[in-house]
């Protein structure tokens, strides 16, 4: 697929970003045509990965956070979310609906609506090196009545 | 986030406003559950009509809500989901445990 523009940014892992960045990949994305349902979804997905750096990469400290945006062809969008942390030992079982180590206070379905709200997403990730999600997503009318 | 509490007759309605994620979920859930403890109602009404954004965030709290009220032997309604909200609770499964209705 042509690269036809990107972004990036870095920020720390800082709670207060999650929004911050959110609301960044949507402004980027929005010079595709999508509908209000398509933002939402990406939105809502970047704010998992994103979310997934400040609570399981870096559990008891601030760590930087990366976030690149492509445009793919004339439809496309894609978001990369790195972190240098903590890593995943278990990629397949931690994208398992309902898996978390995250106790009470996560649910534990991350992975699950990253999955759903776009058309791929890959995951990589070494113990102790870090982790990086890609995910990609085609937009626009279709007929699919979604 | 802004958060409206009335009691009236045993019914408890929360209402919340703004975005709802991991950076907003802890306050929120605390000043909630404080609620609730002061109130002791037989049905909480989670009102999400203002509500702008939620992740899965989210879903812990209402899971936490849903576990207060099942322990004082009351309600959870989860009521007036604008759509994003929507989809999120959609795709959780939540629905299967907890009352949830869309907005109108
Ligand atoms: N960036 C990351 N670094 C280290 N571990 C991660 C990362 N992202 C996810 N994980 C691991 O994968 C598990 C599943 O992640 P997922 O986002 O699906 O659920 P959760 O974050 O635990 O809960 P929720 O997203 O519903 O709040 C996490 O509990 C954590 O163990
Ligand atoms: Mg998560």
């Amino acid at each position: 697929m042509k690269e036809q523009n990107y972004m990036k940014l870095e920020f720390p892992s800082r709670s207060v970003n999650e929004g911050f960045s959110r609301a960044a990949v949507a402004a980027f994305a929005a010079q595709l045509d999508m509908t209000l349902t398509e933002m939402g979804d990406l939105k809502t997905a970047v704010s998992e990965a994103v979310t997934n750096c400040a609570v399981h990469a870096y559990p008891d400290s601030i760590g930087p956070v990366w976030v690149r945006v492509r445009i793919l062809d004339a439809d496309t969008v894609e978001v990369q979310v790195k972190d240098r942390g903590r890593g995943i030992q278990d990629v397949a079982r931690a994208r398992e609906p309902m898996f978390t180590t995250g106790g009470e206070e996560r649910s534990g379905m991350g992975f699950t609506i990253m999955e759903s709200f776009t058309d791929s997403l890959k995951v990589r990730s070494r113990p102790g090196q870090g982790t990086t999600v890609t995910m990609r997503k085609r937009v626009g009318k279709r007929v699919t009545g979604r | 986030m802004k958060l409206t509490t009335t009691n009236t007759a045993g019914k408890l309605t929360v209402s919340v406003a703004g975005e709802l994620d991991h950076h907003e979920a802890g306050e929120l859930a605390k000043k909630i559950e404080e609620q609730l403890e002061a109130n002791l109602p037989r049905d909480c009404v989670l009102d999400l009509g203002e509500l702008k954004f939620m992740d899965s965030s989210g879903i812990a709290v209402i899971l936490r809500i849903y576990r207060r009220m099942n322990a004082l032997g009351g309600r959870l309604y989860v009521e007036n989901v604008p759509s994003q909200p929507m989809r999120v609770l959609d795709a959780s499964g939540i629905d299967r445990i907890v009352n949830i209705a869309a907005k109108a």
